[in-house]
């Protein structure tokens, strides 16, 4: 059985004790708020309202997660370096079996830690204001996006009649009903909130740009309104990221966001163009069996037939 | 304790009930000895660990190159719903299962489960289903590939046409360890309240037995909603109703909510017996009572309380009302609270100890590492702004598998080692058990870290091919795959070798507290010559207390004392 050691009385800490756990935090906070910084980097460019808000979000969770991580780890592993037991000691360690005021205050700072982060989130999510109305809607008569009450940091939505974003297994593809065109690559104007219509034809789907920090399922049998803001020029990709089935991962596109000028040409120009067929991967595939991977032969849902569209890219075109 | 004295103790033990096999053949008949019946789930499960592994290597292998140019996609989908679904139904929840079957009654002083021939029921459901689950390879379509939340309207689409598919063959092995488990949960829950030893108040119980009690509370106010999503899908795919068809009028969403109300809480089914084991094994060899041991006991159940109100933080980007998202991440993130109080609580336990890096020691400190950066990520994934970036990305694959591998895997480890003496009578070689945890510390983050860049990043969950930036990580984590793959043998060849050829080992070999120390190992059956009194907390380390008034083994205690 266990060797039993004498109680000692718990020591009060003392001043170097103090300082030095102080000095432990003040370092530790230093590396947290470096490491904080570094967030951003891990990110897409920010192409969006929304990434820079939520990028600020994910620096401020990572400084704080970093703290706690660091910490800890450090007194495990200055345990696990300096208190371990010598070879032919079988005594046991102080009995210590707890300490009221410390507890309490291991479960009201978290507590508080989590109300701040909690407070933080609900603001961003507040200037956010991505969705509009949230909940999804059948038969939805006419979009009713309006601007959040609280989305005062975000600029009011244009009069510009929505995209219509129809995705199906396994395309996408984008009606611009002004100009009666239709595209398989989403073209935007910078710096004016994007207003689509994301309706689905068969399966659940995801709407995701990653360089904008935006998502929303697109769920069959409601047409669901959907808006964020574009920041910066440039290519970006557009991921299916509610699995969708066989060829889910082929379900990809190119969102351009561009000036006003250039968005106006091109919406000039797709409309001159005639509707043709556009690059599918999904039914490339389909229609090409037995190549090189292991096949079981197993029956799949058959792709749709590839959309006929007025400007098409390919799938594999450049994106950031 | 002499010799001889021993071995006649142990000849007595290894005899199950009269005319049982004695032997290793009395694993693989019907037995209601909650001994057997505990190492009966546990090998089956780890069968299955084992398939669920291989399923994922192949996988990796796939994800080491961008382009899906190992299996084809349909293989590709199999393969990740049959990896999912038998991670989780066939090894963890089985796995815990087994673990608290062997080690509750022990701990508490009891005799057997309180319903012996249900609980035997319970573990021979799980070969039926883990059979139905592996015979959907087999079937013209193969296995079910709508992933293992099997979210409709993938699940309900039938290419084949066939009534017996993958999916309904998943669908009804789904609801049979649903009932399987209800049957587990009812017989923990009346053994913890009804059996305990004389003396043995609830807070006088080893917090393992309160972990388990708060799990198996969540089992049965949750599997009902996912088992009755299930039935209710599985008739919306042969009978043509349309609960959750939206081309008749149905709502996908409606199953979102059956699924997740029950398969958020199951993560803490899962982990919360790990919360136990560390709660176990910290103390033994930092050589100190369980630090704050009411805080820890208490927060279990108010995770169980506050699991039940967290499960639409899987729906923030499936059209969920403002207002729902906002208290849904409130609730996530208050649950981080109780499970800060336990990770602190180790902290201390460990601090100021006389530490002993045996391996379950190691294997409890990595997944308490492990447990604690998924932690932290988990509170991010709470932040509806950032769970909307990150949502069905591999951020999340990258958090769960912290959970599920880092700390519940690596948990489970830390306690096959820690009772293998008291399970098998045998001590297992410290050598290979230090390669098995190296091994498997190395890969879990070899793995399942560079799945948050990829997250970040924005590449998707469950796709066969990617994009090539994200190449970089991908061969990483395959790598990391390949090496747990590796990790599993020392470990095989470890319990096979100790089992057959190991020391013998005494009652207490690591010198712990507790009342499955005072019995010989293996124990007997019915466990305790006489029940014991007990007169003193779990964890009295440093203290110079009696656990028991009495003497549960009979002679053998008499001797040693």
């Amino acid at each position: 059985m266990t060797t039993p050691t004498t109680p000692k009385k718990p020591r009060s800490l003392s001043f170097r004790t103090v300082a030095q756990l102080v000095a432990l935090a003040i370092a530790d906070a230093a590396v947290s708020l470096w490491v904080g910084r570094q967030a951003y980097l891990w990110m897409p460019p920010q192409a969006s309202a929304e990434a820079v808000l939520v990028d600020d979000l994910f620096g401020f969770l990572t400084t704080i997660g970093s703290f706690i991580f660091l910490g800890v780890t450090t007194a495990l592993l200055y345990s696990v370096l300096f208190q371990r037991a010598d070879k032919y000691d079988i005594s046991d360690g102080p009995p210590v079996e707890g300490n009221l005021l410390v507890e309490i205050l291991w479960t009201t700072i978290p507590l508080g830690l989590v109300i701040w982060i909690a407070t933080y989130s609900y603001q961003i999510y507040d200037q956010m204001a991505i969705l509009g109305p949230m909940e999804h809607m059948n038969h939805v008569p006419q979009l009713g996006l309006m601007p959040s009450a609280e989305a005062a940091t975000l600029p009011a939505v244009p009069e510009r009649t929505p995209i219509e974003v129809h995705v199906r297994q396994w395309a996408w593809e984008f009606h611009y009903p002004d100009q009666n065109i239709v595209s398989t690559e989403l073209h935007l104007p910078v710096n004016e909130r994007a207003r689509l219509k994301l309706i689905s034809e068969d399966v659940l789907h995801g709407f995701y740009v990653p360089a904008f920090r935006v998502k929303q399922d697109v769920i069959p049998g409601s047409t669901i309104d959907f808006g964020f803001m574009p920041i910066r020029e440039g290519r970006y990709r557009l991921r299916d990221s509610d699995y969708s089935g066989t060829y889910f991962a082929a379900n990809q596109g190119v969102v351009v966001v561009e000036s006003e000028e250039s968005y106006q040409q091109w919406l000039a120009d797709a409309a001159a163009q005639p509707l043709t067929e556009a690059d599918n991967r999904a039914f490339r595939e389909f229609t090409k069996l037995g190549d090189r991977p292991i096949s079981a032969g197993w029956k799949t849902v058959e792709p749709a037939p590839p959309p006929r569209v007025n400007f098409a890219s390919s799938e594999e075109d450049s994106y950031e | 304790m002499s010799n001889a004295s021993l071995d006649a103790i142990a000849a007595k033990s290894d005899q199950p009930f009269p005319g049982a096999p004695n032997n290793w053949r009395r694993f693989f008949s019907f037995s209601t000895d909650h001994k057997v019946i505990g190492i009966q789930y546990m090998v089956t499960a780890f069968v299955f660990f084992l398939i669920g592994g291989l399923l994922a290597m192949v996988m990796r292998g796939e994800l080491i190159t961008p382009e899906a140019d190992l299996v084809d996609r349909t293989v590709y989908n199999a393969l990740f719903t049959m990896h999912g679904t038998i991670m989780l139904f066939m090894w963890t929840f089985p796995m815990l299962n087994g673990l608290s079957n062997y080690l509750v009654p022990l701990m508490i002083g009891a005799r057997d489960m309180a319903f012996p021939r249900l609980n035997a029921a319970a573990f021979w459901l799980v070969p039926v289903f883990g059979t139905l689950l592996m015979a959907s390879f087999f079937v013209p379509g193969g296995p079910s590939q709508s992933g293992w939340w099997a979210y409709p309207p993938v699940s309900l689409q039938n290419p084949t046409g066939n009534l017996i598919n993958g999916q309904v063959l998943w669908l009804l092995a789904v609801a049979l360890s649903g009932v399987s488990s209800i049957m587990g949960a009812v017989n923990f829950v009346t053994t913890i309240f009804r059996m305990r030893a004389p003396g043995m108040g609830w807070f006088r119980m080893p917090a393992f037995c309160w972990t388990v009690l708060s799990a198996q509370m969540i089992q049965l106010f949750g599997l009902p909603s996912l088992t009755a999503g299930a039935v209710m899908l599985l008739l919306d795919l042969t009978a043509g109703t349309s609960f959750f068809d939206p081309a008749k009028g149905g709502d996908p969403v409606l199953y979102q909510h059956f699924f997740w109300f029950y398969s958020h809480p199951a993560v803490y089914v899962i982990i919360l017996p790990i919360f136990g084991t560390f709660s176990e094994v910290f103390p033994v060899y930092a050589r100190k009572p369980l630090f704050g041991y009411r805080f820890v006991v208490v927060s279990s159940v108010i995770i169980t309380v506050l699991s039940a109100m967290v499960w639409v933080h899987h729906m923030f980007a499936s059209g969920t009302p403002s207002w729902m998202r906002m208290l849904f991440m409130f609730s996530t993130m208050l649950i981080s609270v109780p499970t800060g109080v336990k990770v602190f609580a180790w902290v201390a336990t460990v601090w100021g100890g006389k530490l002993r890096l045996d391996t379950p020691m190691l294997f409890a400190l990595g997944g308490l590492v492990c447990f604690l950066f998924a932690g932290i990520t988990g509170v991010m994934l709470g932040a509806v702004p950032f769970d909307i970036h990150v949502n069905n990305t591999y951020f999340v694959v990258g958090h769960f598998h912290y959970v599920i591998y880092g700390a519940t895997v690596m948990g489970i480890y830390a306690a096959i080692y820690h009772w293998f003496p008291k399970m098998t009578g045998h001590m297992y070689y410290e050598g290979l058990g230090k390669l098995h945890f190296a091994l498997t510390f190395i890969g879990v983050n070899l793995n399942f870290f560079p799945m948050h860049p990829l997250g970040l990043m924005g590449m998707p969950r469950r796709v066969s091919s990617y994009d090539p930036e994200f190449a970089y990580w991908n061969v990483i984590a395959s790598l990391g795959g390949f090496l747990l793959g590796v990790s599993t043998l020392p470990f095989i060849l470890n319990i096979v070798s100790s089992w057959v050829l190991g020391k013998r080992a005494p009652a207490n070999p690591w010198n712990a507290i507790g009342l499955e120390w005072l019995i010989p190992s293996p124990p007997p059956v019915e466990n305790f010559e006489e029940i014991p009194i007990v007169v003193s907390g779990p964890y009295g380390y440093g203290s110079n207390e009696s656990l028991v008034s009495n003497n549960p083994a009979g002679e053998l205690i008499s001797e040693h004392s």
